[in-house]
Formats: structure tokens, sequence, C-alpha cells
């Protein structure tokens, strides 16, 4: 770790090294090294993050001793593997102060998640209907999952799709908040934390804009609920949406918080087992939520392992991992501005932003600047991050994003900085 | 895996001065992109008769994708339609080779200079960026040239 005497992180810097190298340990993947005996530096963490110890050994033990299917079945592993499945749904209600487990559904993503607000509003009846009167208002820093489907409703239904644009700092420009919500809004979805930039975005104001024209808003939380306390009931949304692999649990499993009555409300989306009341050959009636929305034997494994993430981050604390993310956040966004040419794209401060850093590096293209870092052990990730209406607003192909998380450490940063100045030789 | 290998001197020379670069009078113009990374190439064919008279284009991405334009502007100008695909062939042969084969330097030249980089499977794409829209878009100029036969 450099040291900074005198600077604003002289006394922070020693503890966010130790937080992260005791939390790393339980994590096997960090222990690679890679070409020539570099260590393993992992700073592709918004892309997904890796698992720990905890978490692979709750898989195993589910497979090794409760496999079965869900809901179905009276024998002793159909109860347990009910009893696993069902009790990480708890697990998520709790880490989202979701007022009611049966909120929580279970889909294998984020994007299926936010896919499926989509189509049940297609299938709504009034006052959810979307159809060729009614708006649909994102913003242009969305994940393209945020974004296509509702491409997708809008192009099947008529609906108008209307988007907050940017501002040059990487922040939401709310100044024409009051013509693109609107009477004729059903929908508002936006991410809370952007993917690219690294952007904190302010909910409240459009939580309340929305409300006031009776809206709905459903909130990407992908990027903001491995990172810091989440509560849905703060948020005042009436959808969250978000995925487990980037929040130290498996691949396969996401999820979608809803509220109760709209739950209620709203039509299934995947018809199939588990999701029915009662079938006979000409109809179906369907079992409550979350079950309606769950059609087909779930990823139960996966997500009994998210339950398993969720016991570990819990344990630790989601306060002071946010509190270690900001630290280290600061040191980088200080530290990379020290490399010449270096541009960040979105804040270029700490306030109001996530550890997802994205960058140009003078002419040199981010494919380059990725190999070149990946030679000395350091992952980051580059490209146009699924976010590719970003990069056209700021006039660039591609970003380099490295981006953070609980086991990260100031010399991760410093090894970045060290990395960057090897690209710059390598290319200069 | 050595870097060197992917980054060859004549891949950073192709790079930082490429041949041919900007957009001429063409037949045919096709616009190809690659999804995964933003890398975009516009690029423009034009034929006299069975010969590659130009090939122009206008690109953005890493090095070495720009290169690979550069490279392939090089050895396909001025060939036979016929002779400048067999070289298309060789290099899509080279760059799917998995770096077991190190190319025919009689037939690709500057190119073989790639074979470091097949690799790198997430840069293969890269350095076929150019080659896949050369390849399109002669296909095109020749379907609209009916009367050409090399």
């Amino acid at each position: 770790m450099t040291t900074h005497p005198g600077s604003a992180f002289a006394g922070l810097l020693a503890p966010a090294q130790e937080f992260g190298d005791l939390l790393r340990k339980d994590f096997p993947i960090l222990q690679r090294v890679l070409h020539d005996e570099k260590p393993l530096i992992y700073l592709d963490n918004a892309a997904t993050s890796q698992k720990p110890r905890q978490v692979l050994d709750a898989l195993n033990a589910y497979y090794e001793r409760h496999n079965a299917n869900v809901h179905r079945g009276v024998h002793v592993l159909a109860e347990e593997a009910t009893a696993l499945y069902e009790g990480a749904r708890d697990k998520v209600a709790a880490f989202i102060n979701a007022p009611s487990r049966d909120e929580v559904i279970f889909t294998k993503n984020a994007s299926e998640s936010l896919n499926l607000v989509a189509n049940m509003l297609a299938w709504a009846d009034e006052p959810y209907r979307v159809d060729a009167d009614a708006e649909i208002v994102i913003t242009e820093m969305e994940h393209h999952s945020n974004i296509v489907p509702w491409q997708l409703l809008s192009q099947r239904t008529g609906a108008k799709l209307k988007w907050f644009g940017l501002t040059d700092e990487g922040r939401l420009d709310l100044s024409n908040i009051d013509e693109l919500i609107t009477e004729k809004t059903k929908i508002v979805s936006f991410t809370l934390v952007s993917n690219l930039m690294g952007t904190v975005n302010p909910v409240e104001q459009i939580v309340r804009k929305a409300q006031s024209v009776g809206a709905l808003v459903l909130i990407d939380a992908s990027q903001a609920a491995p990172h810091m306390v989440l509560d849905v009931q703060a948020l005042e949304a009436d959808f969250v949406a978000f995925t487990g692999h980037k929040m130290l649990a498996p691949t396969g499993i996401g999820v979608l918080w809803g509220r109760q009555e709209l739950l209620e409300d709203l039509p299934p989306f995947l018809g199939g087992g588990e999701m029915i009341e009662t079938v006979t050959m000409g109809s179906s009636t369907y079992a409550p939520a979350p079950h309606k929305f769950e059609a087909g034997t779930p990823p139960i494994a996966q997500a009994v392992g998210l339950g398993a993430a969720i016991d570990y981050l819990t344990n630790i604390g989601m306060d002071k991992i946010a509190a270690h993310e900001h630290t280290l956040t600061e040191y980088a966004v200080t530290r990379l501005q020290e490399v010449p040419e270096l541009r960040i794209i979105g804040p270029r401060t700490a306030v109001d932003r996530g550890a997802a850093i994205s960058f140009v590096l003078g002419d040199i293209h981010p494919h380059d600047v990725g190999q070149v870092l990946d030679e000395q052990g350091i992952a980051v990730r580059v490209g146009h991050h699924c976010a590719r209406p970003v990069c056209l607003r700021y006039g660039i192909p591609a970003t380099t994003r490295a981006s953070f998380y609980l086991y990260s450490t100031p010399s991760d940063v410093d090894a970045l900085i060290d990395g960057l100045q090897h690209v710059r030789n390598f290319f200069g | 895996m050595k870097l060197d290998s992917m980054y060859q001197d004549i891949i950073l020379d192709h790079y930082r001065n490429p041949h041919g670069k900007g957009l001429r009078d063409g037949d045919v113009e096709v616009h190809h992109v690659n999804p995964t990374c933003g890398d975009e190439i516009t690029l423009r064919v034009r034929l006299d008769g069975p010969v590659v008279a130009d090939v122009s284009y206008e690109s953005q991405g890493c090095s070495i994708s720009q290169a690979s334009a550069s490279v392939l502007n090089d050895l396909v100008v001025g060939k036979n339609v016929g002779d400048a695909q067999a070289v298309q062939e060789a290099f899509l042969e080279l760059m799917q080779s998995k770096g077991t084969s190190e190319g025919d330097e009689e037939v690709l030249e500057d190119a073989v200079a790639f074979a470091g980089v097949s690799k790198f499977p997430a840069r293969v794409k890269c350095a076929l960026l150019s080659w896949m829209a050369w390849k399109d878009a002669t296909a095109k100029a020749l379907a609209q040239q009916p009367a050409v036969n090399d």
C-alpha cells in the first residue's frame, strides 16, 4: 500500500487493508497465482463476485445430503429441500426488509426479473395494462437488461418509451422530469447504481414524481444489493430486482421483490408446474404469489447458495461493507486521477457513487489496457459493459472498468495504478 | 502467456501507422461491429474487373483490430479476387488455430504476426473484424457485377 501521509486517507487505508485481507482468506479463488507467479487481483466485481468457502460448502452440502425437488413428495429429502429453498426466501426477505416473505420471487437473474415485470404489465388488466396510450420511462444509464425488455414491450404494445438523459458529470439529468413522467406514465424503471459509472441515483425524487402520477416504479438494484443496505420499504418502489451472482451467490438465481397487492393483481407470465392451483384441460387457476411467478422446478441449490451468501454478508454487516468500499472508492478515484491522460467516465469523487469505476486512458483502446493488465494478474472489464448508450453519450467506444468488493484492498488499487503505468509504457 | 507473443512489433507498427485507412470510392460499403467490445469498421471495396482495386476503411478499436485492417489492405489490394479470398481463408485458418499454426509467410506475409493472437480466444474476433467485413463486402460487390469472372 502506498502511504499518502497527511492525506484524507491517512487513518483509513491500514484498517481497509486489514478488512480485505482478513475476508479474502475465505475465498479460495483469490489465492490463485496467474502468469509467472502474479497473484490474482480481481477487479471485475461489477460483472460477477467471487464465492466464499461458506457458499461453496452450502452448495455441496445441499447436493450431498438434501437434494430433491421442492414442494412435492412427502419423503425426507423433499421436505428438507423445500425447507432449505423456502428458508432462503426468508433470508432474502429479511435482507431487503420486505414486509412479507411472499413478496420475494426467485428468478434466474436480474434480467429475468426485469423481463417478468414488463410481461406482467403487457398482460395486465387496467389500471396496470401497458397499451398504445401508455408511456414507459427509463434512463440513458441503464444496463441493456433494463432497456431491451421495455423496447420489446413498447414495440409490441405501441406504448411510448421515454428516458432521462445524463449530465456531463455522469448523473441523471432530472431537469425535465415533469415532461418525462406524466399522467400517461405506467411504469418508471431505473437503476439504483450505474453498472458502468458507479453513479448512485436519487431514488426519492423519482419515486415521488412517479407516485404523484400513479405510475409504478421498478428499481434495478443489481449493483446495489451486493454493496449497501437495501431496504425495499425505505425505497418505496413497487418492484425491486437484483441478481445473486454479484453478491457472492452462484449464477442462476435472481430476485424480484414486488408489493403484495400488485403481485395478487398482476397476471403470471410463465406457465407450468408449481404456479397453479388447479388445472383442467380447459383452464387453470393460479397459486398465490410468489409461486404464481415461479413456474417449473426452480434453481433450488442456487437459492440455497444465495441464502448462504446473505448469511455471510449479514455476519459482516452491509453497513461495514459499504463503508469499506467507500474508502476504497475514494482512494481509487484519487489515485486514478494521478495517472496522466486518464479520464474517469462518471462521478470523479466518491460522493453518491459506488465502487465501479470506468475510465479511458489516452487513446489506448480498453481492450489493449485490459490485456496488458491481465498479464500482470489484474482482472478488469473492458468494453461497453452492456450499457452502450452511456458510451455513445460520452462519445467513447468503450471503457476500462475496475470494480471493487468487500475483499478488495488499497494494495489492489496500488497494483492497478502501477499496472496502468505499465500499460502507458507499453503503448507509449 | 507472454504478452509479446500477441503484441508483435509488426502489429504495433501497423497500429501506429495504418495502411490505406480512410474512406475512398467503392462499389459496396459494409459496416461491421464487434458487439462484445464495441469495435466498429466501415469498409468499402472497389473491384476493377477481377482485381481488388481498393479496400478503404474507417474503424475504431483496439490495436489488434486496427493493425489487422492495415494488413488486410496490404495483402488484398491489387490481387485477383480469387487469390485474395485464398489469403482471407488462410488468415481465418491461422486465427482459428489456437496457437498451433505459425502461418505460411509466403501467403500471409505480415499477417503471420497474428499467429500469437490466436492463443487469446477473446481477441481472435478483434483480428477477424476487418477480414469478415471485407469478405462480406466482396461477396456483395461480386453479386453486383455478375460479369466478373476470374
